[in-house]
């Protein structure tokens, strides 16, 4: 068996006070000062351990994040004074896309780089919008790709990124096609550019070092490169000119944004260094499939689409799903039989382990973090910083090795949970859940073919998109 | 509201008498009786708050006929008003409303703040507490709850059954059956039937509370249905109700012996569960006593893997030799097959009938009463409410559907959500999370946290195991069969159909809110 790849995780409590979702709140008046429910309802004993005994254990102690809502404390008052609430704060978390929940969740794997486990079945929505609409398919007997929860060391999360060779050409016996470049990462997931107004402390540098000890490319302006946060071999650098590309001689892939002269650009720098990747980045619009058959009849190798925040294209209106526009990109390259000459990342809106999952099935070879390796860091994503105020959770004091560690907790829970989902669907290889939507169902399908046939058509407004 | 009336003396948080006794017999009568809740202060949509103008009249304990407001006895001042029994505002109509009664205006009425902080789009609030009502009256929530649909925006919470404006004149309710026949094959097997279309789903011994698993089983031999051992073994104390107990071989093959495949009139294969489709069991070690693991016959405190899938199931014709396997042992055992909802479940359903099963047993994804992750519960395997008319009409085109008897489970909540699994091609349902909320769990989610569930339901801690009395739970299980009953009559009734079985497909009798035709 070949060497397993593993993210080492370890935990890493929270330096500020997490916001937590349930509390209780009581009316002071009317108190018997019993004490039944700090001292006998609470089953998880949170009250009733002293404080310095639960910041011993946690490092911290806050009653609100540890909650567990179970109700028993306001079930069991003597008055029958308590109340569980919804903590507001938790409320303000996020927004629409990284929502309360998902920070919170993200918040756990960063902390103790498991996968978030709960009871009693599935509470949230039917479907949503997005990759909310796409339920990913299992298998009920063994096939020979998997076998249960052994079989999960024999999946193969990594990809390759770079221009795959269609076929051999010989002369006579002798080999004569030089294999391109390819750089290979052990999970279909690459970091992209930390935003401007996270850039603080040591946080690039520290969110960086994470994805070389895990393997991971990581997206990095060249602008920010000097002697104090140097290239690595993990690094792809972004450059503006194909002579900036000569700064990173051991950067293994480089990338360059897509513009009239970007075709130039890319064969001056192949010419100097024909062994390294070149990826082109450019926004999602509604054309960008029109232009990428065109980059890849020119011989790029690796296309970058970058997405909104919220997964979303660049469009005056209407924008589509990430997962409508890869769907369209991946379909035009397999018509015009060019999809193995060229890698397709995407970025932007990946929020969550099943996003990377879904994005694939729509036809992404991997896809690019930015937000999520924040909220790792405690982030609440309160958006301070982008109106230049202050950090309410001062990330720029961060800690070099706690920033480190929670990133790989993330990542580390993300590769459990692809685990679980390429387990369930059985398939072995992540390179093979590109485009492979035999192996997953849309909303819209399931709809049309099972209420569509009883009920006719469905209202316009209600659709999801 | 008999039941009511009757339990005015008693105070939630205190067995009656009659319960606290904890003696199994196997004899138990499926009459309705209260079943108070457990805790001092249960939860209801509304807050009563009584002022210090309150002059202990006693005119609000008079008039109420929920039991709310009490003065039992010789008591000079009035009980705590029992608040989750109120109906709200929409008492203001009656005349037994109690703020406006009040000679000293003393009362008030609020919504719950913690009422609000309930449940989720599928288990709202009000369906949490609707079935809390039924558990402790047997009767049907009032109408200030939506007893009905949740608010996931699909499925069964969009779905709506379609009342014809006219029934037949002499369907009389008393009339309708709501029997469910389990056997269809034409072979020498009993043509076993339950007197309710549903039964219960497994849980371990291990991941739930023995006593809670005893009312379970308790409260199905009463109603003449079925309750399962899920994969944990088969305890001894399961033997008094062995009828209605189903063996479930699942594939960590734990207590899977001789002895308890004949004990039971039904085996059930569990391929897959829908809460983790395709993923694997696992018993935290935590849980392992030294009880469960005698039961499994594993070393104590050790996690026990259940793996995904059998690993002796490679095909169709494995699954075959597995259900012969079964048959064999037990010439009387009805043959059962639990499945996950993949792309292709309509040809598991047929792989099943073919191999020999008798119950085809879907599973979906909102159901599922123990611990799993959350990537799984979410996104593998299709929502049951597809998967149930799929393979409905599959084994309609393949001329078997009158061969085979169809369950739904993972996400019935309530009797209306079991009528429109029927009316969309199963033939019954099988329930477990309702079965779980009866008892009085309020899905917090917590089941792998710490010492385990905080309201003794799905944990082995000792002390924990004491908060759930078997009685108690045989009662409020025994309630709710009854109360589902009765509604589900009413919808029949109000159909116009004289029995469970005539609803069965009839597509034609829903609409989905978000289709033009609705």
């Amino acid at each position: 068996m070949p060497e397993k790849f593993h993210i080492h995780t370890a935990p890493v409590p929270p330096r500020h006070r997490p916001v937590g979702k349930l509390g209780i709140v009581d009316w002071r008046e009317d108190c018997s000062n019993c004490h039944n429910c700090v001292k006998r309802s609470c089953v998880y004993g949170l009250f009733r351990d002293e404080a310095d005994a639960l910041r011993e254990e946690v490092g911290y102690l806050d009653y609100i994040y540890q909650c567990k809502g179970c109700l028993s404390c306001i079930q069991n008052c003597t008055k029958g004074i308590l109340n569980r609430v919804v903590n507001p704060e938790f409320k303000r978390l996020g927004d629409g896309h990284y929502t309360p929940d998902i920070i919170l969740s993200t918040w756990f794997q960063a902390e103790t780089g498991r996968i978030p486990v709960s009871g009693a079945g599935y509470g949230g929505p039917f479907s949503g919008p997005g990759f909310d609409a796409i339920w990913t398919d299992m298998s009920e007997i063994v096939r020979p790709t998997r076998d249960g929860i052994h079989g999960r060391e024999y999946i193969n999360t990594g990809v390759c990124i770079g221009r795959r060779l269609q076929r051999l050409s010989f002369e006579g016996a002798r080999l004569t096609t030089v294999s391109p470049p390819v750089l290979e990462s052990p999970m279909p997931v690459m970091f992209d550019v930390i935003p401007e107004q996270f850039r603080r402390g040591v946080i690039p540098q520290s969110i960086t070092r994470a994805a070389a000890d895990i393997g991971l490319p990581a997206v990095v302006p060249a602008s920010l490169l000097n002697d104090d946060y140097p290239a690595s071999g993990s690094i792809v650098p972004w450059i503006n000119n194909a002579a900036e590309a000569d700064r990173f001689p051991e950067a293994r892939m480089a990338m360059i944004s897509d513009g009239p002269d970007v075709l130039a650009a890319r064969d001056a720098m192949k010419q100097k260094s024909p062994d390294r990747v070149i990826s082109v980045r450019m926004e999602a619009s509604p054309d960008a499939a029109v232009r990428i058959i065109q980059l890849v009849g020119e011989g790029v190798e690796v296309i970058h689409l970058v997405f909104t925040n919220h997964g979303l294209e660049h469009a005056a209106s209407n924008p589509r799903h990430m997962r409508h526009v890869l769907r369209e990109v991946h379909c035009a390259l397999v018509k015009s039989r060019q999809r193995d000459e060229v890698t397709l990342t995407a970025s932007g809106g990946i929020a969550a382990a099943e996003h990377v999952t879904k994005a694939l099935l729509c036809g992404a070879d991997a896809v690019a973090v930015d937000i999520p390796l924040l909220l790792a860091l405690e982030c609440r994503y309160c958006g301070e910083c982008a109106r230049r105020e202050q950090c309410p959770i001062e990330m720029e004091k961060v800690d070099g090795n706690y920033a480190t560690q929670r990133v790989k907790n993330l990542m580390g829970a993300w590769h459990q949970q692809l685990l679980e989902m390429m387990g369930a669907m059985g398939i072995r290889e992540a390179r093979r859940l590109r485009g492979e939507v035999g192996r997953c169902m849309f909303f819209e399908d399931l709809e049309r073919d099972t209420f569509g046939r009883i009920f006719g058509r469905r209202k316009q407004q209600a659709g999801v998109l | 509201m008999n039941a009511v009336k009757q339990s005015e003396s008693g105070q939630p948080g205190q067995p009656a008498a009659s319960m606290a006794g904890g003696i199994e017999h196997a004899r138990v009568s499926r009459e309705v009786k209260p079943a108070l809740p457990r805790f001092r202060n249960e939860i209801g949509k509304y807050r009563i708050h009584r002022s210090s103008d309150c002059v202990n009249c006693g005119r609000c304990a008079e008039i109420c006929p929920r039991g709310v407001h009490t003065r039992p006895g010789s008591y000079r001042l009035l009980m705590r008003p029992l608040d989750y029994r109120c109906i709200g505002t929409d008492c203001a109509k009656t005349d037994h409303y109690c703020v406006k009664a009040c000679p000293k205006g003393a009362l008030s009425i609020s919504l719950n703040r913690t009422f609000e902080t309930l449940g989720d789009y599928r288990w709202t609030p009000d369906l949490l507490i609707s079935n809390w009502i039924m558990a402790e009256t047997g009767e049907a929530p009032g109408p200030h709850l939506e007893s009905e649909v949740g608010a996931s925006g699909g499925g069964f919470d969009r779905l709506r059954l379609r009342f014809p404006e006219t029934i037949p004149s002499d369907l009389r309710r008393e009339d309708i059956s709501t029997s469910l026949l389990l056997n269809r094959r034409d072979d020498s097997r009993p043509k076993l039937a339950i007197d309710v279309p549903w039964y219960g789903g497994g849980m371990s011994f291990g991941s739930t509370n023995i006593n809670m698993l005893l009312g379970k089983a308790r409260a199905a031999k009463a109603w003449n249905t079925f309750s399962c051992t899920g994969e944990g073994g088969y305890p001894d104390r399961f033997i008094p109700y062995a009828d209605h107990m189903i063996t479930q071989v699942a594939t960590g093959l734990f207590g899977v012996r001789e002895e308890t495949i004949q004990r039971a009139p039904i085996v059930e294969f569990k391929y897959a569960q829908g809460a983790k489709p395709g993923l694997g069991g696992h018993l935290l070690g935590d849980k392992n006593t030294p009880a469960v693991a005698a039961m499994r016959e594993a070393v104590v405190g050790t996690s026990l893997f259940s793996p995904f899938p059998f690993h002796s199931v490679y095909s169709v014709e494995d699954h075959k030799k597995h259900l012969d396997w079964i048959a064999h042992v037990n010439p009387r055992a009805l043959l059962s097959a639990k499945v996950s909802t993949p792309a292709d479940v309509d040809m598991v359903a047929v792989g099943i009938y073919y191999a020999g099963g008798h119950i085809v047993h879907m599973d979906g994804s909102y159901g599922g009463t123990g611990a799993a992750p959350n990537v799984a519960k979410k996104n593998i395997a299709m929502p049951i409410e597809y998967a149930i008319n799929r393979v409905h009409k599959f084994l309609v085109d393949e001329g078997i559907r009158e061969k085979v008897t169809l369950m739904a489970s993972g996400g019935v909540r309530n009797p209306y959500d079991a009528a429109k699994a029927i009316a969309l091609g199963a033939d019954g349902v099988v329930i477990g999370t309702a079965e779980l909320v009866s008892a009085g769990c309020n899905r917090c989610g917590n089941c792998e946290s710490g010492r385990g569930c905080a309201r003794g339901i799905a944990t082995t801690d000792p002390e924990l195991l004491k908060m759930v009395d078997v009685e108690w739970c045989t009662q409020r299980l025994i309630n709710m069969h009854h109360a589902w009953r009765e509604i589900l009559i009413g919808l029949l009734h109000r159909l116009g159909l004289d029995s469970v079985a005539a609803l069965r497909g009839r597509t034609d009798l829903l609409t989905h809110l978000d289709y033009e035709d609705a």
